[in-house]
């Protein structure tokens, strides 16, 4: 090959490499391919509106979307300060992305031992204030934020490293505040990172299931999130939970499309 | 993670020599015969020599499902008629299955029953976090037929996918009250109590037992099922508090 056609076609992979990154891409593809072939497409619209579809649906999204608000409440200020801490950031950071690399049926047995009736916190809160956690909603909220928030802060924190801090370092000699130097400087440059947090967060939380069903338990529309109704009803009802399958498969593709091109791109968060 | 389970029995089977492969026997069995057949499993390994019982216990109409999707199970225990007629009905089974035990709910509390809790009816009480099993699993078949006979509308906080889950959320203390099978309690120790059910008897279940197609070339497939169906495999069931079939 001449120097001029490889300028003009750009630099070609190894040849060897070919054939494990298409067995990892068919890793991928063929399992969602088998899973549409067991579609049973006249079927679909009446299993997709049973009202236990449609009540995991609707706890799922709810869910989700509340615990992705979470997550940005407290992940971006979580992220913003990692970014600047000037001691301990490594083990920080490596406490932030534990939930990431822990198994989510431990982080669901952990969430269990805290607020669980025979946990401290459980306890205190059902003394004092008679509240009791698990079996809740809000257990299946506590369970996605756990799981999801290391997603919308590793995105933050690269983000914050990446840019550096000139701006805010201009900004704070014209007189702003910290405050102002957040709110005016910071946040407005890291919201495209932000959005491929929020996205990444949500489809995690979406996700969820080995945390929610240990922490939460699994009762029709109160914490039987899409997931969980998908493993309720793969016992019985195949047909229904492949149905479902589909549903969260075209929820996923939807995400990766809505977080737009920075995806798809390949572009660093 | 039932593809990976099957990839890794998959791979397993293909490590195997045809010789080795004869030597073991696979066993898909309901959850709430986990620590019976793994005591059936242990006699059975010390009277046949060098053979392995592998066991794989679950929900039955989950390990039913497997089955049916291709699972290398030689040999299936239900919990209930039911889970078994989706095996027998893909024409999986080899010949016919046998009810090999039969067992009865019961309300499993905390050690000594704090809530002093006395009966069905008594679980309706307010305040009172009550788990039971999926309307999808045997456990939960026979929970929904007791409540329907007994006249007796339960709110559970969960609906489980198998037994073990329900008899796990009391034992630790999450919840006061669980519907589990009476020899769930009794494997439990002194995690649980049991409160009796009044007409239990009417709404318990049958556990059949069925050597797969599967198995066609594996004696010890057949020998197994005989083991458990034989007077000392009887034995060990009514020890565990299963009623004869």
């Amino acid at each position: 090959m001449t120097r001029d056609s490889t300028l003009r076609s750009g630099l070609r992979s190894p040849r060897l490499l070919w054939v494990p990154a298409v067995v990892g891409l068919a890793l991928i593809v063929l399992p969602v391919a088998g899973l549409l072939l067991r579609v049973d497409f006249a079927r679909l619209p009446a299993l997709l509106t049973s009202p236990a579809s449609l009540d995991a649906l609707e706890l799922s999204l709810v869910t989700a979307a509340i615990s992705t608000l979470l997550c940005v409440l407290l992940g971006v200020p979580l992220a913003v300060v990692l970014a600047r801490v000037r001691r301990g950031a490594r083990v920080l950071r490596a406490i932030v992305v534990l939930p990431l690399v822990m198994p989510p049926v431990v982080g669901g047995l952990a969430l269990l031992y805290l607020l669980g009736r025979n946990g401290f916190a459980g306890y205190l809160l059902d003394v004092v204030a008679g509240v009791r956690v698990p079996f809740t909603t809000a257990a299946v909220v506590l369970a996605q934020t756990f799981v999801a928030m290391p997603f919308l802060v590793i995105s933050l924190d690269g983000a914050i490293r990446a840019g550096g801090d000139q701006y805010e370092r201009v900004a704070a000699t014209l007189g702003a505040s910290p405050w102002v130097v957040f709110t005016r400087v910071t946040l407005p440059l890291l919201l495209p990172a932000l959005g491929s947090g929020v996205v990444l967060s949500f489809a995690r939380a979406l996700g969820e299931f080995g945390a929610t069903i240990t922490f939460a338990g699994s009762l029709q529309a109160v914490t039987r999130t899409l997931p969980l109704e998908v493993y309720a009803r793969a016992e019985a009802d195949v047909d229904s939970a492949v149905a479902l399958s589909l549903l969260l498969i075209v929820v996923a593709i939807v995400v990766i499309m809505a977080s737009g091109r920075r995806m798809t791109d390949g572009v660093r968060p | 993670m039932r593809t990976v389970a099957l990839a890794l029995a998959a791979a397993l089977l293909a490590a195997c020599s045809p010789a080795e492969a004869t030597r073991t026997v696979t066993v898909f069995a309901a959850a709430s015969l986990t620590e019976t057949f793994e005591q059936l499993a242990k006699k059975f390994e010390a009277q046949h020599d060098g053979v392995d019982v592998r066991l794989s216990f679950g929900g039955s109409s989950r390990l039913a499902e497997q089955i049916v999707e291709g699972a290398p199970a030689e040999v299936f225990a239900a919990a209930d008629e039911k889970a078994m007629a989706k095996v027998t009905a893909a024409r999986l089974a080899d010949g016919k299955p046998r009810v090999f035990a039969r067992n009865r709910l019961t309300i499993a509390v905390p050690p000594g029953n704090p809530m002093g809790l006395k009966g069905l009816a008594d679980l309706r009480k307010d305040d009172l976090t009550v788990v039971m099993c999926a309307a999808e699993v045997p456990c939960g078949r026979a929970a929904r037929a007791l409540t329907t006979a007994a006249q007796v509308q339960l709110e559970p906080a969960s609906e489980e996918p198998d037994v073990k889950s329900v008899l796990g959320k009391v034992a630790t203390g999450e919840a006061d009250a669980g519907l589990v099978y009476v020899t769930d309690v009794r494997a439990a120790d002194d995690k649980v109590d049991g409160v009796p059910i009044a007409g239990a008897d009417a709404a318990a279940n049958s556990y059949p037992i069925v050597m797969l197609r599967e198995a066609a070339e594996n004696k010890l497939a057949r020998q197994f099922v005989q083991f458990v169906l034989s007077d000392e495999g009887q034995r060990v069931l009514r020890d565990a508090g299963f009623d004869a079939p």
